[in-house]
């Protein structure tokens, strides 16, 4: 028996109307809901910048950001200064935290001058430099916010991703692997950029060691930590002169 | 008559063992493999399908005598598409800490077999309220599955459950550890997760015989 809806002409019309209806739909939803998402990403900015330098809601094992209601507020408490360097150009701007890093990066690809923000934050009396880092996982994008002091000590990190593996990749968000930063070194004792390599091996699974420039990696995500070691050595290299301007 | 007719029951039922979709259907084996290295990651993945799965069932059903028989499979999936992106875009405006959560399995849902599968064998052939218990039964037979296999490979590979150090500490030699207990690192990666598939589908067939196929 052939049915009505076997034949070509009723085929065509079901396809073009169900792309239709489908697609303005999720037009519009996407467009209606765009604003509330863009907000929520510039709270998150503001979250992860604070948490970087150690302004967060942390328990014993579990990574907390301060809570969205306050994130404004505490980030205009603790966030001294927000410089924008361009070359040898350093100046400031209150909305240099919205620069989107990947759009820079593309920049410098292209040949023009990539605009690096740096975020000044002080808290109890110390110091704090807080840059962006960008760079590619296994499946997608990772980035995160890396916090030194003047000699480019770690003074923490945090780290993101789009869509590394769950259980695997995805675990460079947790603490356990965060928190390996802190107080690592970038710079060797003669003043040349060394990073902080994402190492298998686990010479110094306790790490005690600040200045092996290496932390221990997480098994079964060898890429991701690649991927970390490589943002860390691209993006913040890129903040050494900055560094060593503001010895003299 | 309760809320379930005896018939009915048995679509919820019976995708929990003897037609369970991962061990005896063999769908939705790529995620299983992907995502159980940790317990918690399981559960977040088996409640999302149960979800998707349910939902998509009952649409796909409520659209089976007007889908067009040449371009279905492309309607399903342009179904769960929708549904997944759906909620994807609510969840990131009114939940976000949520939806960072999800966000990875998103691509992993849309392109589970698992779904295609019922929709396929399923939704398009009967009514809507039985398609939404044959959709949560599957979805909660895949999590079963799912919850066995990511429970021993976070116990074997990390020594953790949901992140707890349920074992003592590697590094501090605590516990277990203390006696020259170590952490089997390849339980973390894929093939392992594909042993111990293999492994359930064996008891199961091993107390069930007529589960085995003859040849």
């Amino acid at each position: 028996m052939s049915k009505r809806t076997d034949s070509n002409g009723y085929t065509m019309v079901f396809a073009v109307v169900m792309v239709l209806i489908v697609g303005s739909l999720l037009a519009f939803l996407a467009s209606s809901l765009k604003p509330t998402i863009k907000e929520n990403e510039r709270i998150e900015k503001q979250q992860n910048i604070l948490y970087a330098m150690g302004v967060n809601e942390n328990d014993e094992s579990s990574a907390n950001f301060v809570s969205t209601s306050i994130a404004g507020e505490e980030f205009s408490k603790y966030i001294k200064k927000q410089i924008v360097i361009e070359g040898d150009k350093v100046s400031e701007s209150d909305d240099a935290y919205l620069i989107d890093v990947k759009k820079q990066q593309a920049n410098a690809k292209a040949g023009k001058v990539r605009k690096l923000p740096l975020f000044v934050g002080e808290k109890d009396g110390k110091t704090y430099y807080v840059a962006p880092i960008r760079g590619k996982g296994l499946w997608d994008a990772i980035w995160g916010y890396v916090s030194m002091d003047e000699n480019m000590i770690v003074q923490g990190a945090y780290f993101d991703h789009k869509g590394e593996t769950p259980g695997l990749g995805a675990n460079i968000k947790q603490r356990y692997f965060m928190d390996d930063f802190i107080g690592e070194h970038l710079m060797t004792e003669s003043g040349a950029f060394k990073g902080i390599t994402v190492a298998k091996g686990n010479n110094d699974p306790k790490n005690e060691d600040k200045t092996d420039y290496e932390v221990d990696a997480i098994a079964g995500a060898t890429i991701t930590g690649d991927g970390i070691s490589a943002m860390i050595k691209k993006d913040l290299a890129l903040y050494v002169p900055y560094f060593k301007n503001l010895k003299k | 008559m309760g809320l379930l007719s005896k018939k009915d029951a048995v679509l919820l039922t019976d995708p929990l063992a003897d037609n369970n979709p991962i061990t005896i259907q063999v769908l939705g084996i790529c995620s299983a493999l992907a995502i159980t290295a940790e317990l918690k990651a399981s559960i977040v993945m088996a409640i999302s399908v149960m979800f998707v799965l349910g939902l998509g069932n009952v649409v796909i059903s409520l659209m089976r005598n007007i889908i067009p028989s040449k371009i279905r499979i492309i309607v399903q999936l342009i179904v769960v598409a929708t549904l997944v992106i759906i909620v994807d875009l609510v969840l990131k405006a009114f939940a976000y800490e949520l939806s960072k959560t999800l966000s990875v399995f998103v691509g992993l849902i849309i392109t589970n077999c698992i779904i295609m599968g019922r929709f396929e064998a399923f939704a398009l052939g009967n009514g809507p309220w039985r398609s939404f218990l044959d959709g949560i039964g599957n979805a909660v037979g895949y999590g079963v599955i799912l919850i066995i296999v990511g429970f021993f490979r976070e116990l074997l590979g990390s020594g953790t459950l949901l992140g707890f150090k349920v074992l003592g500490d590697p590094i501090e030699k605590t516990g277990l550890y203390a006696i020259g207990y170590e952490n089997n690192g390849f339980m973390l990666l894929s093939p392992m997760a594909l042993i111990v598939v293999g492994i359930i589908i064996w008891i199961q067939r091993s107390k069930n015989k007529s589960l085995i196929e003859e040849n």
